[in-house]
């Protein structure tokens, strides 16, 4: 159990801390921006607030897309 | 496409998001009342009648706890409710489960603020209620996860709205919170006393580790929800960047849990504690203001509604503030700014520029949409409703000057000192620099006050005349059928 001894050093898991936060960010990042059909795909989830007025609630494929940017 | 086309009365339970609504403005009369008498007394001391019970120290906590939990609460009730059923496309899976929530809450509102009036109190921050009063939040706050997860689990539409999201990680992290901070032993089974398990600078630390994060979860990742669900509603298209909604969530989530430790600057507790929570306040500016422009630009391609739409203008003002009070905080958290800005009152216009600002505005403009929606009719008065902005808004504005002002040349008396290195005001020359600062926050909480008892009349009336527009059909119908 001594190899635990190395977590109750703050030099060694600052750095380790860094970098798992690091990757996790960088990855969140990478998944929500990093693909183009992925990108097109979590942006339709905009119009969720919209369905539930639509006359026999139609699906989100069925949705025109009301964005005017990006 | 902002128009409902039915008012899915059986389809969804509105009964409880109705009970929640008007219980939500009821208490912002309430807790807002007695914030502003508690801002009198302050100024005109003679209003503490030299009684317990009418003090500055039994009633603050009335005023914190029905603001926060009574008014805020119930409108996060209300809204997550409502919004978790409207974009789940399903009901709530339990309606006694969801009325208990709304009876228990209500409970533990008016057995928190008599219990403050008698004298007893943990003397926790946003947490003063004593043990009984913990373990009904306890029991009522899981009841609200299941109910919350359990309608989520039977959704008929297969993403979970990111509004959910955000109300989701609210429960859950307040109910961790409200756990660990609650930690006590009573000195008897029949006694409302109870002792902290933690000591010294432990508490303080878990103390703040919680009151931050009552400020993160509670006051701000909560009504991000609301604004992440009525903002496209009200301005009728949908949020600027789903995208940059999903890095909000992960990023402000991740990052508020680590800053606590800001609120003991100087103090006992380990500088590099408080410095690492600096560290993170700072950090934390990033995905506020992602939210902020997010939701601000929502209107992009419409600005045109702020000249027009009294409620959307409620809307925007509130996430203006949000910004700047995002701004603010990570300001005030850096040890040199905090030597000047803590214990002063410049703390408690930061705090309101939030509380009311934010989240009273984002709360009003929310129920001012869900409101005529579940009665199924329009707000009684559009004039009520611009009053109430306006009232609202110079209220902020002399409340949060005001106390700029005061916090800082408290904060500057403080540290003066004479060329023989003495201090060079007592304690009560800086309390009698403040007395026309208090008269002035005293007037812009009057000024806020009477908003929302124009906002509850408005709500009333609103009710009123949807009941009467409902006997109306009923009788046309009724004349209809026996007709034919």
């Amino acid at each position: 159990m001594e190899w635990l001894m190395w977590f109750s050093k703050p030099e060694n898991t600052k750095p380790v801390a860094l970098i798992i936060f690091f990757v996790t960010f960088v990855s969140i990042l990478l998944y929500v921006y990093g693909n183009k059909k992925r990108s097109k795909r979590l942006e339709t989830y905009r119009d969720i607030p919209f369905l539930d007025e639509q006359q026999g609630g139609k699906g989100l494929g069925d949705q025109k897309d009301t964005k005017d940017k990006q | 496409m902002a128009v409902t086309t039915y008012s899915g009365a059986e389809q969804y339970n509105f009964d409880i998001v109705k009970k929640f609504a008007v219980m939500s403005l009821v208490w912002a009369v309430i807790g807002m009342f007695v914030g502003v008498y508690i801002a009198s007394e302050l100024a005109w001391p003679f209003l503490n009648f030299d009684s317990p019970y009418f003090s500055f120290g039994r009633f603050r906590p009335v005023h914190t706890t029905s603001v926060i939990f009574g008014f805020g609460g119930s409108a996060l009730f209300a809204t997550s409710y409502y919004v978790v059923q409207r974009t789940c496309q399903t009901r709530l899976i339990s309606d006694g489960m969801a009325s208990f929530t709304f009876w228990g809450w209500m409970a533990i509102i008016v057995l928190a603020d008599i219990s403050y009036v008698l004298g007893y109190t943990q003397s926790r921050e946003y947490a003063e209620m004593e043990w009984p009063i913990d373990l009904l939040i306890e029991v009522v706050w899981v009841t609200y996860l299941i109910l919350f997860v359990g309608t989520i689990m039977r959704r008929k539409q297969p993403h979970i709205y990111v509004a959910n999201w955000f109300y989701l990680a609210f429960i859950l992290a307040t109910a961790l919170l409200h756990t660990f901070n609650n930690l006590a032993m009573p000195i008897d089974l029949f006694s409302m006393k109870s002792y902290s398990l933690f000591a010294g600078t432990q508490d303080a630390m878990t103390q703040w580790w919680y009151g931050h994060n009552a400020v993160g979860f509670f006051l701000t990742a909560a009504f991000l929800g609301m604004m992440y669900y009525f903002v496209p509603k009200q301005a009728g298209r949908p949020i600027y960047s789903y995208r940059l909604s999903i890095v909000h969530f992960w990023a402000l989530g991740f990052m508020y849990m680590w800053v606590g430790a800001h609120h003991l600057h100087w103090t006992a507790l380990p500088d590099w504690t408080s410095s690492l929570a600096a560290a993170f306040s700072i950090l934390l500016l990033m995905p506020s203001w992602g939210g902020m422009i997010n939701g601000i630009m929502t209107l992009s391609g419409a600005w045109d509604k702020l000249r027009t739409d009294p409620v959307m203008r409620f809307m925007i003002v509130a996430l203006s503030f949000y910004g700047m009070s995002t701004f603010e905080g990570p300001m005030m958290s850096l040890k040199e700014v905090n030597a000047l800005s803590h214990y002063t009152d410049w703390t408690i216009g930061h705090v309101h520029s939030g509380a009311l600002g934010w989240v009273a505005m984002i709360s009003f403009g929310s129920l001012y949409h869900m409101i005529p929606k579940l009665w199924d009719t329009k707000m009684y008065s559009q004039k009520l409703v611009e009053w109430h902005f306006w009232l609202a808004t110079i209220g902020i504005v002399l409340y949060i000057v005001a106390m700029w002002i005061s916090g800082i040349t408290q904060g500057l008396m403080w540290r003066s000192f004479d060329e023989f290195g003495n201090l060079q005001y007592s304690f009560a020359e800086s309390v009698a620099a403040m007395m026309p600062f208090y008269a002035m926050r005293a007037i812009g909480g009057m000024f806020f006050l009477t908003g929302a008892v124009l906002m509850l009349f408005n709500a009333l009336m609103t009710i009123r005349q949807a009941k009467q527009e409902n006997a109306v059909l009923e009788a046309k119908l009724a004349a209809k059928l026996a007709r034919a």
